[in-house]
């Protein structure tokens, strides 16, 4: 099978691999760039640890081709924490114990950070239904949902200081 | 009440940081993705292996042809039980629950017959994942397909297809004259049942009925496996203990357990599924065969229709009790699906049943039942929240009959310190009556309930576990601290390890890290699993540092030429108590770690040990829900989980497992199913499907830690992960008993189920 050559920023870093093309984002990303923090739970899409961010929309990157992103914009779990320092939602998820295994903690950071782009001041009903495509066998979601709405506080706050 | 954030702080008890809430030590790794999963590893030269399974719920394999799957270019080496030692029946020790070795191995590996849709016929090694999807399509499995038997009834009923000739019902007076599906029956009597149930002035029953679930964690199965030339063996695999796979891989392949050395990976839930192994032996026969290193992730499916579950149950309850509620006597009656071979968590779940409660008369019998299911696995306090579903569902109804309210029915009945266990034992140091008292005096349990509302309250017992385990202190050349433990951590273990060494050497958490070891690096430990890990590395942790502080103390008399009794340990320094010698400050761990070279070598302990005394857990739940009468839809309003937890290390972890716990539960409660069609198929192997809880399901998980220590452990900590999930079954089902008037006996309490009982209610 002939492979496909895809050019793609990966935050914020432009990166060329070849795919096969029924290769998923995801594959790509742990396979071809050694990004292994994105996770496969289900590879249908519907546990979300492969979350990551596609051109500012939240993606089960499980579910996206990976030649569809040429030329696109893709943030990854490895993306978050910027200069050595730990972006707010991953400081408040340790402060909370937000996570236990860990495992479908990128992706619940991702999907968080998507809501939190999209809307600063969430309800918890809000933030709950946000992240509904995330599944998390070990938490409950309480320290999540807590975590999540203790950032966007923060956030915000820090905004109109 | 959940509490979260909490500034270290001293308490009462004098304790520095046990008790406080330091960030784990593998948090950054984990919230940044750093962190290496199963699947995250790779081995130069890998190849990838996929597995061929059955799809027929029950059939003889009469021929397998892999010769068009070997011609595929590509394919390396292609495996089938003919790879594996035919093994004779043998118990093994060392897992959460006892396993037969022969069984372990045909469960890897179908040797004659599949006895479940999704058992491993065959597998194959290829260069690439689409060659090896290639090569198991050209593998040609001739089945003879054979009736099937899915749940216990099935399996129970005359005629029914008999999974192994070799087996015949154990613990029965006489053994059977023919084989049958039911492995094992387990009793215990107290007192006399009959006569007391028959004049008991008033008496409940029911029958209640349970679907296997699976344990759900997000990671699936994911290993890899080199075999050496000179057959030595490494292995890379996500699991609940490291010297399990070790020695379950060796028993299957017929190996020594030092030709393998298994490193553990970080691992994505676990819950007891991960505590047998599926893929290590296969990969390293793969290995074996093709030479090459070779890697094996499962697919959600695989994960599904191949491992885990807990098994699905049929069970009968009557209890009778005096009119003030005091319970004279029990009778109960668990039928446990085991899967295709012996063992289901029958044995535990007879012995928590009645653990809750001071019965003078009972008879609880316990039926072990192979069906055409995937092998069950343990799952978090297993049997344990089966049993409390139907027991507190029927002591729920007795309080209704009698109008009593059901915590006081539960103060009236329950166990204290000095009561003889239903299993035996003497309690001593519980806190269950603390932990009912809790939730009476709870303002959740004040509060009003609206229209279509409900209320329930369950309880829940779990043994808790000690056991084996390996423990390293070693004090670095600057007085920093590393911990080394052979326990796979799930759930933030490694900080109650870190907090407990830090505790004892008198020294800030920051300054120990903690490590987990693969098999050669470190003495034998026992997996993760039975609440253990905390309680008995732990100990092994506190006691290797205590052995260090004593050499440290050793050293600094050595310096100070004073006898070793003069010198004490605290705030992690040595302190000379020789009034004679008034200028001599204190010697601090940095000091005396930079002086290592000449005052005896480098400063290290370990401690091997078989822990003892891990104090039972016990749980009280309450739950509101409202049910939509026009749908049959439950939404979980209000949930408080009050639990007897020892000492909490961490509370945020202790907290964190109480309200995943919880999660499960009410999981199981309302939705989690193994669904099966008419030819044996699973239906619904998929998150989609198989429909656990997500974060617009659940209300805030609120927790009440009732600390009573353990005088058994240096810190009073006991087990704490298993507990929170017997209660909820029942607490649920009880609340919708209130919301609705139906009782409904039988799991999960989906909307469409809800809907026919309202229906049939009417």
């Amino acid at each position: 099978m002939s492979k496909h050559h895809v050019t793609t920023t990966v935050n914020g870093d432009i990166v060329e691999f070849l795919v096969s093309p029924r290769t998923t984002l995801l594959d790509a990303l742990r396979d071809q760039l050694g990004l292994t923090g994105s996770k496969e739970g289900c590879g249908s899409g519907d546990c979300g640890a492969c979350s990551v961010i596609l051109d500012g929309r939240l993606v089960c990157s499980c579910l996206v081709l990976a030649p569809e992103v040429e030329g696109r914009r893709v943030e990854t779990i490895e993306g978050l924490a910027q200069e050595g320092r730990l972006h707010p939602l991953q400081q408040k998820f340790l402060e909370h114990a937000a996570l236990q295994c860990g495992f479908c903690t990128p992706g619940i950071l991702m999907a968080a950070k998507a809501l939190l782009d999209e809307n600063p001041d969430p309800t918890e009903t809000e933030a709950r239904y946000y992240l509904a495509g995330n599944l998390c066998r070990c938490t409950g979601y309480d320290k999540i949902i807590r975590a999540v709405m203790d950032t966007a506080a923060d956030l915000r706050q820090a905004r109109t200081a | 009440m959940s509490e979260t954030l909490d500034r270290p702080t001293a308490d009462s008890s004098g304790l520095n940081v046990v008790g406080t809430r330091p960030i784990r030590p593998d948090g950054a790794d984990k919230v940044t993705g750093r962190a290496a999963y199963g699947a995250d590893y790779n081995m130069p030269g890998q190849l990838v292996g996929k597995i061929l399974r059955s799809p027929h719920a029950h059939a003889r394999i009469v021929s397998i042809d892999t010769s068009k799957a070997r011609a595929l270019p590509g394919v390396k080496a292609v495996v089938t039980a003919q790879d594996f030692p035919d093994l004779a029946s043998e118990v093994l020790e060392g897992g959460e629950q006892a396993s037969n070795a022969r069984d372990m191995a045909l469960n890897v590996m179908a040797r004659d017959v599949a006895l479940y849709d999704g058992h491993a016929v065959a597998a194959v090694a290829a260069i690439s994942t689409e060659i090896a999807d290639e090569a198991l399509a050209r593998i040609k499995v001739v089945y003879e397909v054979l009736p099937h038997a899915l749940d216990v009834e099935a399996a129970m009923a005359p005629g029914a297809p008999v999974l192994h000739s070799h087996l015949f019902t154990a613990g029965l007076e006489a053994k059977p004259d023919k084989p049958s599906n039911v492995a094992q029956r387990h009793l215990n009597v107290r007192g006399d049942p009959d006569a007391a149930l028959a004049g008991a002035a008033v008496t409940v029953e029911g029958r209640y009925i349970t679907q296997g679930v699976h344990q759900g964690y997000i990671e699936p199965h994911a290993c890899v496996a080199a075999w050496g030339e000179d057959g030595r063996c490494e292995v890379w695999s996500s699991s609940q203990g490291q010297f399990m796979v070790r020695a379950y891989s060796a028993k299957v392949l017929g190996i020594e357990a030092s030709a393998i050395r298994v490193t553990p990976a970080e691992i994505g839930g676990g819950f007891g599924g991960k505590t047998v192994v599926y893929l290590e032996p296969v990969a390293l026969a793969l290995s074996r065969a093709s030479g090459r290193p070779v890697k094996m992730v499962m697919s959600r499916d695989e994960v599904f229709r191949s491992t885990g579950p807990t098994s699905g149950a049929v069970m009968t309850v009557k209890l009778g009790a005096n009119a003030d509620g005091t319970l004279v006597a029990a009778e109960v009656e668990l039928t446990f699906q085991a899967g295709a071979f012996p063992g289901s968590p029958v044995g535990a779940a007879c012995m928590t049943a009645l653990a809750c409660y001071d019965i003078p008369n009972f008879r609880i019998t316990g039926w072990d039942v192979v069906t055409n299911t995937p092998k069950v696995a343990a799952y978090r306090a297993p049997g344990a929240p089966i049993a409390a579903f139907a027991v507190e569902s029927a002591l729920d109804d007795l309080a209704r009959k009698l109008n009593i309210d059901p915590i006081t029915i539960r103060e009236t009945n329950a166990v204290g310190d000095g009561t003889k266990a239903a299993y035996g034992p003497v309690y001593q140091n519980i806190g269950f009556k603390e932990t009912l008292a809790a939730i009476r005096d709870s303002e959740h349990y004040q509060t009003k309930l609206g229209p279509n509302q409900g209320r329930g309250v369950a309880a829940g017992f779990w043994f808790n576990i000690g056991g084996e385990s390996t423990a390293a202190v070693h004090v670095n050349e600057d007085g920093t601290i590393t911990v080394v433990t052979g326990n796979p951590d799930i759930g933030g273990s490694r900080a109650s390890m870190a907090m407990m060494a830090a505790e004892t050497l008198g020294v800030a958490v920051e300054k120990v890290r903690p490590m987990i070891a693969d098999t050669a690096s470190l003495g034998y430990s026992m997996l993760t699993g039975g609440s253990r890990t905390t309680f008995a590395t732990g100990m092994a942790v506190i006691q290797a540092a205590e052995k260090v502080i004593d050499d440290l103390k050793g050293r600094a008399a050595k310096l100070w030429k004073i006898s070793p009794d003069q010198v004490a340990w605290r705030d992690g320094a040595a302190h000379c108590l020789d009034a004679t010698k008034a200028d001599v400050g204190p010697f601090t761990l940095a000091k005396l770690a930079a002086q290592a070279g000449r005052t005896g070598g480098p400063i290290s302990a370990q401690v091997s040990l078989n822990a003892q005394g891990a104090g039972p857990g016990f749980a009280v739940h309450v739950c509101d829900l409202e049910v939509d009468p026009e749908t049959g839809q439950t939404t979980i309003l209000r949930y408080t989980a009050a639990q007897d937890v020892g000492r909490a290390i961490h509370p945020s972890y202790v907290e964190g497992q109480v309200q995943g716990g919880v999660a499960q539960g009410v999981g199981w409660a309302l939705n989690e199913a193994y669904i099966y069609d008419r030819s044996g198929h699973m239906e619904n192997a998929g998150f989609l499907d198989y429909r656990m809880p997500v974060a617009s399901d659940l209300p805030m998980l609120d927790t009440i830690l009732i600390e009573v220590p353990n005088p058994r452990h240096p810190y009073g900590a006991k087990g704490v992960g298993e507990v929170p999930i017997v209660p909820p079954l029942a607490a649920v089902a009880n609340a919708l008993r209130g919301a609705t008037g139906v009782r409904m006996n039988e799991l999960p309490l989906s909307p469409p189920a809800v809907l026919a009982a309202l229906e049939a209610g009417k």
